[in-house]
């Protein structure tokens, strides 16, 4: 059912773990089946110099959760916010069709999390 | 290179076919082809096999044999006892005529009864369960109306394993039924129930009973519709009459024929056997692991039944990482349903989508040995205490160990 990158992002997942001290923090999920993500930013001139993430959910959100923390690292806010689930999946090779809304998730905490940053700062 | 081990505890879902079962299928495929309907050799050898299963079977419910239908499968047993009821009930012009079900049902039961209600041909109440998942016959007997025709309450469940009262139940349907005029016909999806539990139907008091061969170690695609004689029910699948004109459709010789032999080999001590692996993995995994939840009655449960809740470890990701470690195990979690909505049942008997989100069910067999349970206790606390790591779940007890 899952392609073996997600395999290997799930049982080695990247960046994992919650963060001290961040500089911003986004969240989002699907409280309707109890999902979960939360990622963690430290950002330096306008750099993300550090993210990490916290996910409660499938095999496809936390492949998806490291993916995209892998995918945002050292990149600009500006081009962390590009970031589409697209990107995500095509990164992963493929994810199953009902799966792919898990990767969205993962989309919709990291913009929160550099919305927040902007917000604060 | 260690071949990986394969330690099956997903027999609610399937169970493997006995080695003696498929062994006396085999001839039925290629040298015994007959179709029982032949009046040729052929055809009477097959014929001979498909009734000394039907009497199998009946010898196991306590019925006469030609009270045993073959069906494909207990889904088309449980569609046939819905449908075939309200048709015949509405065509001896009862106009809407009133089905009692319960939440916690199979599929293959609430939707016939949710599609007949949805067209206007019949209607429909789901009784609601306690949070240990059992039917309140109390509630039941309010429910009942003068034109209530059917009352269709599975006799164990397949996720939780609770055990309903059905004799309760076939004793006050009895009792009302002496009084009425249209009788209420009492069905029970028993698919779970027949491993464990004595299906004796005049025991149980009912009039209909759906099982299936797969789940007690016989082939898939072979089922039976136990129906008592005299009640009043159309067939479902219409065409060369076979089946006493009831169930039309080539027999499925081979199938018929492994599911009876498996329903002989069903004995008691079976259920004493898995009960104490059972009770040792439910021991061991409350002991080791913090913040789980058991689901569901114990008491009034199947031996071979667990269900749990871990905090923080959702239920997809626990199979998942199970499964590569060679046990196969299943969930409730709206993660792995096609709809991403949470099981139905989880819902009925209370739990909020969170916990079901976090739900896994063990199903043991007759093939599970205490090694495997070791293995399994053994392996599973530092699943779970990963999967909560990267879920950020701070446990709210002690650990006793890691
Ligand atoms: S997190 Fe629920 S389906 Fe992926």
């Amino acid at each position: 059912m899952y392609s073996k990158k997600v395999i290997q992002h799930f049982q080695n997942p990247k960046n994992m773990g919650k963060m001290k001290n961040p500089d911003s923090v986004g969240e989002a999920g699907n409280p309707q089946c109890g999902d979960v993500m939360k990622i963690y930013l430290k950002v330096s001139v306008g750099r993300i110099k550090d993210i990490s993430f916290e996910t409660m959910g499938c095999v496809s959100a936390i492949a998806t959760s490291s993916m995209i923390t892998e995918l945002a690292k050292e990149r600009t806010l500006a081009e962390a916010e590009k970031i589409t689930y697209q990107d995500v999946v095509n990164e992963l090779g493929e994810l199953p069709p009902v799966k792919v809304h898990c990767a969205g998730m993962a989309v919709a905490a990291l913009k929160k999390a550099i919305e927040n940053y902007c917000k604060s700062h | 290179m260690k071949a990986l081990k394969k330690i099956y505890l997903d027999n609610a879902a399937t169970t493997p076919v006995d080695p003696v079962v498929s062994a006396k299928m085999r001839p039925y495929f290629s040298q015994k082809y007959g179709n029982a309907s032949s009046v040729h050799q052929l055809g009477e050898e097959a014929r001979r096999a498909v009734e000394a299963a039907r009497r199998q079977t009946a010898n196991f419910l306590g019925c006469l044999s030609e009270e045993v239908y073959f069906t494909s499968g207990a889904t088309e047993s449980d569609n046939w006892a819905i449908g075939g009821v309200a048709e015949k009930m509405a065509s001896r012009g009862i106009k809407k005529p009133h089905l009692i079900t319960s939440a916690i049902e199979h599929k293959a039961v609430l939707e016939p009864c949710q599609v007949l209600e949805k067209k206007g041909w019949a209607e429909l109440t789901v009784l609601p369960v306690n949070k240990d998942g059992l039917v309140e016959v109390k509630e039941l007997e309010k429910s009942i109306r003068k034109d209530t025709v059917l009352v269709s309450v599975m006799f164990a469940n397949s996720e939780i394993g609770t055990i309903q009262p059905i004799k309760e139940i076939g004793q006050l349907l009895k009792k009302l039924n002496a009084g009425r005029k249209e009788k209420i016909y009492f069905h029970t999806d028993a698919v779970q129930a027949i491993n464990y539990l004595s299906c004796k139907v005049d025991e149980l008091g009912v009039d209909l009973l759906s099982l299936s061969g797969h789940k007690i170690y016989g082939p898939k695609g072979v089922g039976v519709l136990y129906l008592r004689k005299g009640t009043a029910i159309s067939p479902l699948i219409r065409g060369g009459g076979h089946e006493r004109g009831m169930r039309s459709g080539t027999e499925n010789v081979a199938g018929i024929v492994g599911l009876g032999e498996a329903i002989k080999r069903i004995s008691p001590a079976r259920g004493a056997q898995v009960k104490k692996l059972r009770n040792k993995l439910i021991t061991g995994i409350l002991k080791d692991i913090p913040d789980v939840i058991l689901n569901g009655s114990l008491r009034e449960r199947l031996p071979n039944n667990a269900h749990f809740s871990f905090a923080g470890a959702e239920g997809e990701s626990v199979v998942f990482v199970l499964s590569r470690k060679g046990v196969f195990t299943s969930t409730g979690s709206a993660c792995a349903s096609h709809s991403l909505s949470p099981s139905h049942v989880l819902s009925a008997i209370g739990l909020a989508p969170e916990q079901s989100h976090i739900s896994v069910r063990f199903t043991l067999g007759k093939q599970t040995t205490a090694a495997e349970i070791d293995y399994v206790l053994r392996i599973l606390p530092p699943i779970i205490e990963r999967l909560r790591k990267i879920a950020g779940y701070k446990s709210v007890k002690v650990r006793p160990r890691y």
